[in-house]
Order: structure tokens, then C-alpha cells, then sequence
């Protein structure tokens, strides 16, 4: 807030405060605090006329309350502008708080499992903290990869023994911890539209998929020259980059004509985030294992 | 019938206030003894009993009624209640509040003289004060007097009595949500959490308020049900009532007198029932709305007739009907309709109750996406079953799908809940594209418990696949 935004509101929310409390003066009757007066307001309806009454006494003193309390909370909280209250309290602070307290809390918890190898958390007597990666797995996990780890459209599925990166624990550790970024370049413009066809044409018939011969012989020209320093010379793909086997029957984004053809056309740009701002050391290791246990019964 | 007496609160001319606030008088309830105070002592002993020893009744190694309220979980006795069967507490309500209409009906405000926790807790606490100070004269007198030593005694003893009682009435019922064994360790170790020490302390301030201080002024001032009982009532509806035709004209006179020449009344004028009134009232002038018909006038007047060496009754259970000399009617369509409403619910709820399957299964389709295609060419659908084992015992569950022919289930059918556990367990159905017919099929899980096949739930969901290519 710059330096009149900060007046503007103190001057206001002070002036509402003490306007108030110079009504709650003004309307109280000054005559030895009388209770009831005979004094009408002067109005009549129907017969009916009220009485000038003062604020009842519990009733002013409730008001003043609220006041005093008002202004020791502007003290001690912020809620002048720019000026932070004696307390130093910050909703952030606050956060910050209760995170550090249930870190405590929950540490030991954590911990008691975490320091166990993701081998060494498969074995049924470690049920219970391979259950805990599961349900964080359900909370930052599952909205992309699904409840059950099978993935999506663009998303991998981490419950089959096929990957891009490699399953050792390690490996899925590094993917949470680091992300990734699977970066497939966009080859439309090198190949043009006729040789994204052929090569498409190619790609198919790696995986055994039909498609038209010719085509096909025309894009393993195109697809040795481009493909194969990430997709190796044979398309089993290559763990370090991440780059997807193209024999096999997985495909990530979809394995029609159409679709493969866009993947070579204008390429593709999956991110796994990484997390470990997001989660701590010991909530990675628990997930690293649960991940693990689905395509290792 | 004479017209009982009103507070004229009308305005008296222009320009004068009114004051409408009643200032409360100290009611000094007389000691008495009666058969209503009896049937009250004995209801009310049956109901303390029942309030202090339920909480350490065990079943099955547990603490028989507690409510588990951080684990959402109530146990009483064999069963265990999940917040999913609040239907069932909001049931339970309403039948409780039909009994209340029944009973009101019928015997008039019954719950307030014997049932009402209120009444009882302030019976037990006009039991302390006249075990310390006395009767009502001697109460009266002490409080009149200076403060001297042995008032300061009395007052003492009186207070200390009405906090052992009202935190003993707190332990009690914190021990319904928290474990009472060890509650009461940590009382006695002074170790208690600062929730438990909270909850005491707030239910013994306000047992001790309430039935120490505010009494009376509870039912007249705040009940709700001394509001409304009265739309309840009609002719026929018990009563607690003074016999205005046998009474008058009220005296005093002399015992054996021929007082009826005298044109006196049975009503000898002696203020007893006004004396042992909980609420101060005089029955005389008729039903009032502070009456919580505890029968205590009842007791005391029929005390002073028989001394007197008339006949009883002369404030009696009765009713209007009665009282007019007509006979009473006893089946009237109000109290027959509340009795077949609350048989019907009765039975309705013991049914449920009786055939309630402690397990609870929901199906969650997977976000996200309608379906995948699994890399052997199935089409697979994730679901997310939530388990909920509401049995004291853990369970083997299978889980077995119908609705589709062809259609796999692709992880382990037999699943282990614990008692008491909530699981999460993802499973993956699978269908051959071939098979597809449909875009969308409805399917039928059944969860099973392997050892008991009539803990069994089945729920309808959805399997959908790919329009099929033609």
C-alpha cells in the first residue's frame, strides 16, 4: 500500500470509530444518567408516541466495549494501513505456524517409515506407511495420473511396467523431487506436411499398427535421419531423455494416424512438476514407494 | 369459577413509564413428604443411576456408551453409529418428541415435575441446602440474620455440597465423550487435557447455576417446552388442580369444629402447598403456566387433610372435565392419532435399526477422464471404493461386479478393513473393445464380508467405453 492509501484508511477507520463513539455520547442523556424521562419525542401516530429514552445503560456500556475493544485490536493487530500491530501477527506467520506445528506432529509419524527403503517399504509389515503414500498419492497425485496411477490422455501411467525415465526407485524419486519436462520438438516445418505422413506412416508400423507401406519406407528415411538421436536407431526410445519406446503398444498421446501425425507436427511439451517445494523429504519418499508398489506386486 | 387474578399493566395515563420487569422473590421450598414425592424420588434416582453408572458399563472390552467425537465414531453398546446414520439420531429425535406430545396429552407436563433434568438436579440441590441450613423457616431466618460464624458455616457447607455435586454431574457426562476410567485417573492426578478441563468446568458452572441459582426462573423465563406444552392441553389433559367447589370458603378454624356451618370450606387456609411450591405459586388460583406439575401440593395438602381428618384429594391430579363434573374422555382422536404415529415410527426405527448393515460403500467414478485404454487394448475404467468397516471387528470384503458380461476386475477382489476404518481402495474394471456394444453400460458392485454374507451392500455405477466404431 503507497503512503496515501495507508492515511486514507487509517484516517477513515479511525474517524468511523471516534464518530461513533461521539454519537453513543451525544444521545446519552446527560441528566444525572436518568433512566427514564417523561420526555416524548415530540411524533405522534394514532395516539401512539414514543418516549425520549436514553440508550439503556448495559446497552451503551456493550458499545463502549466494542469501541475500547476495536481500537486494542488496531493496536495490537494490523488494520491501519501500513502499520502492523504491536503483535506482529501476519496470516502468513499464522500459516507458517501451524505448518511448522504439524510438521512436529506428524514428523515422527512420517519419519518412522521414511527412513525405510522403498524395497524395504513393499513388505507387508510396512503396510501402514505404504497406505499413507497412497492417500497423499490420492492428494497431489491423482488429479493427473488418476486414482489408480493409470494416467491419462498426456499424462503416463505409472501402474504398468512400461517407463520413460526408468522405474527404479531412485529414478521415480528424482521425477517427483526435480519434474520433468518431455520435450518432443516440432519437426512440421523440417519435414513438411508430406513428410510428417511418411514418417507417421513409419512410426505406425514400429508398434505393428497398419499403415501404408510405401509411405512408410519413404519416412524411415526421414525418421533415421531425425528420430533416432532421442528415439534410438531401433525406436526403443531412451530413458535419460525420457524419450518414449515407439514398439511397444503405449502411447501416450494416442496412436491414431491423426494423432501421431500432430505429435511429429507441431511436437509435444509434457511437464511433471517438481515438488519438492511442495512436499517434504519424507512425503516424496512414502508416494516414491507407493508409486512403486503399483507395477510391482 | 372465579376469574384468577391479573397484573394490570395497563398504561396508566400519558407520559408515565411502565415498568414491566418483575423483580424475582427467593422461593424457600418446605420440606414434605407424599406419594408423588416417592414416585419423583424414585424416577429421578433411576435416572441419576442410570446418568453416572452408564458411562462405566464396558462391552467387548470397550467403554459400552461413549462418543467418540475426534474419531466421529459413537458406540452404544453393541453397536457403533458413523455420522452417515445421523438420519437415524434425527429420527430418534422425533420419536422422542412425539412421546413428549403423547405423554403431555395424556398426564399433562409429566416430563417437567419427574423427568426433567432441570428439576431433578434442582431437587437434589434443595436436598443439600436443607441438609445444611434446615428447613424452610430456619433458611428464611438465616438469611435475614447478620453474617456470623456460623451462617459463614452453614453458607459454606451449602456451597461446597452444590460444587461436589455439580462437578461430579460434569465428570459424569464428559465421561460419555471421553473415556471415563481414565478420565477420572486424570482427574485425580490433576492431569487433565485443556478441552476435558474445559468442558468440566463449564457444566459444573452451569449445573451449579442452574440448579443452585436460576431454578425455577429456567422454566418460567427460558424453557421452550413451557412455551408451547400448553397448545397440548385440552379437557381431558391431567391436571394438578385445587377443588375450588369443595374448598371455598377457605379458613382457619378449629380442628373437629363444625366448620360447615361456619360456611367454611375444606381449605383451612394454612399456605402449606404454597410453601413447598418449586415455582412459588399458589395452586389455588387455578392452572398456571409456572406450574411443572411436581404433584408437591398435592402431597402437602393431602398431609394437612388427613391430620384434619378429611377426605384427600382436595388438590388433586384431576382434569377440566372433572373438575366441571362431565366424565372424562380418555380416547380422544388427538391422543389416538399421537399413539399410532408413534407406534408406526417406533417400529419403523427398530426395523431399521434391527436390519441396519454396518458397513458402508461409496463408488467414486475417477475425475478426470470417462476412460482409458490399457496397453493390452482393454478399455478400463477407475473407480475409487470407499469402505467404511462401522463393525467392532475387522473384515474380509470381496468385491465381485455384475451388469456386464466380459467385464474384469483387475486388482485383488479380497480387501481387509479394520474396525472402525475408513479405506480407500482404487480398483480398475477392464472390457474388451469387441465386447463394447454401448458407449455406456450400468454396472453393479457388491461389497461382501467373506465370514458374514449378510453384511453386504451393493451400488449401481457406470462403465463407460469409446462409442463403438460401426
Amino acid at each position: 500500500m503507497s503512503a496515501f492509501w495507508s492515511a486514507w484508511v487509517t484516517v477513515i477507520t479511525l474517524a468511523v470509530i471516534l464518530g461513533c463513539t461521539w454519537l453513543l455520547l451525544q444521545t446519552r442523556k446527560s441528566e444525572n444518567f436518568k433512566e427514564e424521562t417523561d420526555q416524548t419525542l415530540g411524533h405522534e401516530f394514532d395516539g401512539i408516541a414514543e418516549y425520549d429514552n436514553p440508550l439503556p445503560k448495559w446497552w451503551f456500556q456493550m458499545f463502549m466495549a466494542t469501541v475500547i475493544f476495536g481500537l486494542i485490536y488496531l493496536v495490537l493487530y494490523p488494520g491501519l494501513g501500513n502499520f502492523k500491530g504491536l503483535l506482529g501477527w501476519t496470516s502468513t506467520g499464522q500459516w507458517e505456524e501451524e505448518m511448522a506445528h504439524a510438521e512436529e506432529v506428524y514428523k515422527p509419524v512420517f519419519g518412522k517409515y521414511a527412513a525405510l527403503s522403498v524395497e524395504e517399504l513393499q513388505k507387508p509389515e510396512n503396510a501402514a506407511g505404504l497406505k499413507m503414500g497412497q492417500r497423499m498419492f490420492a492428494n497431489n497425485c491423482s488429479l493427473c495420473h488418476g486414482t489408480a496411477g493409470t494416467g491419462a490422455f498426456g499424462f503416463p501411467n505409472l501402474a504398468d511396467s512400461d517407463w520413460l525415465y526408468g522405474g527404479a526407485p531412485e529414478t521415480i524419486k528424482q521425477t517427483i523431487v526435480n519434474g520433468r519436462q518431455g520435450a518432443m520438438p516440432a519437426w512440421g516445418a523440417v519435414l513438411g506436411e508430406e513428410g510428417v505422413r511418411d514418417v507417421t506412416s513409419y512410426v505406425l508400423t514400429l508398434s505393428g499398427l497398419e499403415s501404408d507401406a510405401e509411405a512408410a519406407a519413404r519416412g524411415k528415411t526421414q525418421f533415421q535421419a531425425l528420430c533416432t538421436a532421442c528415439h534410438g536407431v531401433d525406436g526403443k526410445g531412451m530413458q535419460a531423455l525420457g524419450a518414449p519406446n515407439l514398439t511397444d503398444d503405449v502411447w501416450l498421446y494416442g496412436n491414431s494416424f491423426e494423432k501421431v501425425a500432430h505429435t511429429i507436427r507441431a511436437g509435444r511439451n509434457g511437464v511433471m512438476p517438481a515438488h519438492k517445494d511442495l512436499l517434504s523429504d519424507d512425503k516424496i519418499q512414502l508416494i516414491t514407494a507407493y508409486v512403486y508398489s503399483l507395477s510391482n506386486k | 369459577m372465579n376469574q384468577i387474578p391479573v397484573k394490570d399493566v395497563t398504561p396508566k395515563g400519558k407520559g408515565e413509564a411502565v415498568n414491566l420487569y418483575a423483580e424475582r422473590e427467593h422461593i424457600y421450598v418446605k420440606f414434605y413428604k407424599g406419594f408423588f414425592k416417592n414416585f419423583r424420588i424414585i424416577s429421578g434416582a433411576i435416572m441419576l443411576i442410570m446418568f453416572y453408572t452408564f458411562s462405566w458399563l464396558q462391552w467387548d472390552g470397550r467403554q459400552a456408551v461413549l462418543f467418540d467425537l475426534p474419531n466421529r465414531q459413537f458406540h452404544v453398546f453393541g453397536m457403533t453409529f458413523w455420522p452417515q446414520d445421523f438420519m437415524l439420531l434425527s429420527w430418534l429425535l422425533i420419536i422422542l418428541a412425539f412421546t413428549l406430545f403423547f405423554v403431555t396429552v395424556f398426564a399433562g407436563r409429566l416430563w417437567c415435575g419427574y423427568a426433567c433434568p432441570q428439576f431433578v438436579w434442582t431437587w437434589l440441590f434443595i436436598w443439600a441446602e436443607r441438609f445444611a441450613e434446615g428447613d424452610r423457616n430456619q433458611r428464611m431466618r438465616l438469611d435475614k440474620s447478620a453474617w456470623s460464624m456460623t451462617k459463614l458455616r452453614k453458607k459454606a457447607v451449602k456451597h461446597a455440597l452444590w460444587l461436589f455435586i455439580a462437578i461430579t454431574s460434569a465428570i459424569a457426562f464428559v465421561g460419555y465423550f471421553s473415556p471415563i476410567r481414565e478420565l477420572v485417573a486424570d482427574v485425580a492426578a490433576f492431569s487433565l487435557g485443556p478441552w476435558e478441563m474445559w468442558w468440566i468446568g463449564f457444566i459444573a458452572v452451569a449445573t451449579y447455576a442452574n440448579a443452585g441459582w436460576l431454578r425455577e426462573q429456567v422454566c418460567i423465563y427460558m424453557c421452550p417446552y413451557a412455551r408451547f406444552q400448553s397448545v397440548m392441553f385440552d379437557q381431558d389433559t391431567l391436571i394438578i388442580s385445587y377443588d375450588e367447589a369443595r374448598g371455598e370458603n377457605r379458613g382457619k378454624r378449629k380442628k373437629g369444629a363444625d366448620y360447615k356451618a361456619e360456611g367454611l370450606g375444606d381449605c383451612i387456609d394454612c399456605d402449606n402447598c404454597v410453601h413447598v411450591c418449586p415455582v412459588g405459586i399458589d395452586i389455588r388460583d387455578g392452572l398456571q403456566y409456572e406450574c411443572v406439575a411436581c404433584g408437591a401440593c398435592v402431597d402437602a395438602c393431602d398431609d394437612i387433610m388427613e391430620r384434619m381428618g378429611y377426605e384427600k384429594g382436595l388438590v388433586r391430579y384431576t382434569t377440566e372435565h372433572q373438575l366441571e363434573g362431565h366424565t372424562t374422555k380418555l380416547l380422544r382422536p388427538r391422543l389416538i392419532g399421537y399413539f399410532i404415529v408413534l407406534t408406526a415410527m417406533f417400529v419403523a426405527f427398530s426395523y431399521t435399526l434391527y436390519n441396519r448393515v454396518p458397513l458402508e460403500v461409496d463408488i467414486l467414478r475417477d475425475r478426470g477422464q470417462l476412460y482409458n485404454e490399457a496397453s493390452n487394448g482393454m478399455i478400463e475404467n477407475v473407480y475409487k471404493l470407499k469402505i467404511a468397516n462401522k463393525e467392532q471387528q475387522d473384515h474380509q470384503y470381496r468385491i465381485s461386479i455384475s451388469g456386464l458380461d466380459g467385464l474384469k476386475l483387475i486388482d485383488d477382489p479380497v480387501v481387509t478393513v479394520k474396525a472402525g476404518e475408513l479405506l480407500d481402495y482404487p480398483i480398475r474394471l477392464q472390457l474388451s473393445r469387441d465386447r463394447l456394444e454401448r458407449p455406456n453400460y450400468d454396472i453393479q458392485l457388491t461389497v461382501e464380508a467373506l465370514d458374514n454374507s449378510s453384511i453386504s451392500i451393493t451400488e449401481a455405477n457406470r462403465f463407460i467405453g469409446p462409442a463403438p466404431r460401426r
